[in-house]
């Protein structure tokens, strides 16, 4: 008897209009383990990424976070949208990192983070401010807490998006392309943020292209392909073993970046 | 000096006209703040509504911001003063003036606020949900603490139009500066002299409007992205 996963995806599928973009995806990440989805630009991986906080809504099968279907409820037998309110419950308990960070330009490094602790969480003003200064401290910019998002580099911001997510304490994290849109010498240090986090226990999902850091980080490797999870397994199999053309193909353009 | 302030001057007429032409332009400068206000209130609400409405919401409202477009604030007005009083509503002259310049100008704050909403790039509202927003929180956090100084300019321009369209008032018999103006000619002749002045007023009017808005404008000038 294993224990119950933190997060499990069975036969999730997703339309847009004629164009299915999921197949039916079947995943499972349990407490602390750091999972990536690899692939290349169009199987599905960060569409999938968006349905787990219902960024999109999944057309079938289910996603259950803690044994609790993602985005409805079971009502005697039937399949019930969840509300607003139940929503965005949901959504507090996972967070979330974006290609583009995303930081709200109208606010500081602080008030960024402070916002989801204060009208999320509901935690006073002084208490937030505390978990802000802790997190920025962690990811490196205690010293640029007031500063505006326009004032920082794309790391700098970045590393305040991470910040943001994980000090409302989610159950699961996830990483969407997070470097992608980082200039080369700026990705070292969010990724270093990101080992850490994962050192540190923090349940994580993530869709990257940063193949190296994958590998290392990883416990378990997803290669989709049109939609569908063409290969799964722990990352030196994944990486060493690929058992499909695509994969080596996919693979094949790192190449350079392995070495060997 | 005495002969420029003798009966039958400019200025004599001018000063004998003051409490009815300060009458005028205070009946102008309230309908025109009751209008602004109805509108942004109204205006703001039906903006969300055109934005973020369920599909039947975004309908009704887009049918009412194109009527409102289509018709002219002049049948506005006389629908609201005489066509009201057809169903049995009567309303008084002033305040009919005020709905209908109110309803017009709603039409224009809502475009204006659906326009400002839709320029925060998409990602806001998505890290906003991320972080566990409900719908409210985000609109007043995220989205409308960005999109407000893009409202501000039209948002000025709509109450420009709306001191300008209280002139129609005089059509039903509000005394508003216009009209008080023209009460004063028929009884001095002094047609262009007396336009002339009214024009004048409207331009302070205005132009104060205007300025406070661009002060508005730089008060707000940190929230630039």
């Amino acid at each position: 008897m294993t224990e119950q996963p933190l997060l499990q995806a069975t036969n999730v599928r997703k339309h847009f209009g004629a164009i299915e973009v999921l197949k039916g995806i079947d995943l499972t990440v349990q407490q602390g383990q750091v999972v990536s989805l690899i692939g290349a630009s169009g199987s599905g991986k960060t569409t999938f990424l968006r349905c787990v906080n219902l960024l999109e809504e999944h057309d079938g099968g289910e996603i259950l976070l803690d044994g609790d279907p993602i985005g409805y409820r079971m009502i005697g037998g039937k399949r019930k949208r969840l509300n607003e309110t139940m929503v965005s419950a949901q959504r507090a308990r996972i967070g979330m990192v974006f290609q583009q960070f995303n930081l709200f330009p109208h606010l500081t490094a602080a008030e960024n983070v402070m916002l989801g602790l204060t009208k999320v969480l509901g935690k006073n003003h002084a208490e937030a401010k505390d978990i802000a200064g802790h997190w920025l401290a962690r990811v490196g910019l205690g010293e640029r807490r007031d500063h505006y998002p326009y004032q920082l580099s794309g790391g700098q911001q970045q590393r305040v998006a991470i910040a943001r997510a994980v000090a409302m304490q989610p159950r699961l994290l996830l990483f969407d392309e997070v470097t992608s849109a980082l200039d080369p010498e700026l990705v070292a240090e969010v990724l270093s943020v990101m080992q850490a986090l994962a050192e540190s226990g923090m349940t994580m999902l993530l869709v990257s292209h940063e193949m190296l850091f994958v590998r290392d980080v990883s416990h378990h490797v997803l290669f989709l392909d049109q939609g569908r999870v063409a290969q799964a397994g722990p990352p030196t199999e994944v990486f060493d073993n690929p058992q499909s053309e695509r994969l080596r193909s996919f693979l094949g353009r790192f190449h350079g970046i392995f070495g060997r | 000096m005495d002969s420029l302030m003798a009966p039958g001057t400019f200025l004599f007429e001018a000063w004998q006209a003051r409490a009815s032409l300060a009458s005028g332009l205070g009946v102008t400068l309230l309908s025109s703040a009751f209008s602004i206000v109805i509108a942004t209130v109204c205006g703001i609400a039906m903006g969300v509504a055109l934005s973020y409405g369920w599909w039947w919401l975004r309908l009704l409202s887009r049918l009412y911001v194109d009527l409102m477009r289509g018709i002219p604030v002049l049948v506005l007005i006389l629908f609201t003063y005489y066509g009201l009083a057809l169903f049995g509503v009567n309303v008084a002259a002033f305040w009919a003036g005020v709905i209908a310049l109110g309803a017009f100008a709603t039409a224009h704050v809502a475009e204006n606020f659906r326009g400002a909403v839709e320029s925060v790039p998409a990602g806001q509202m998505e890290a906003a949900k991320a972080i566990g927003l409900t719908f409210g929180k985000r609109l007043r956090y995220v989205i409308l603490p960005q999109a407000f100084r893009r409202m501000l300019p039209p948002w000025v321009n709509t109450g420009l139009e709306v001191v300008k369209g209280t002139t129609l008032l005089s059509i039903i018999g509000v005394v508003e500066l216009l009209l008080s103006a023209q009460q004063q000619m028929a009884r001095n002749y002094m047609i262009v002299e007396f336009y002339l002045l009214a024009t004048v007023l409207y331009l302070i009017v205005n132009f104060t409007l205007a300025q406070l808005g661009a002060l508005l404008e730089r008060k707000t000038s940190y929230l630039r992205y």
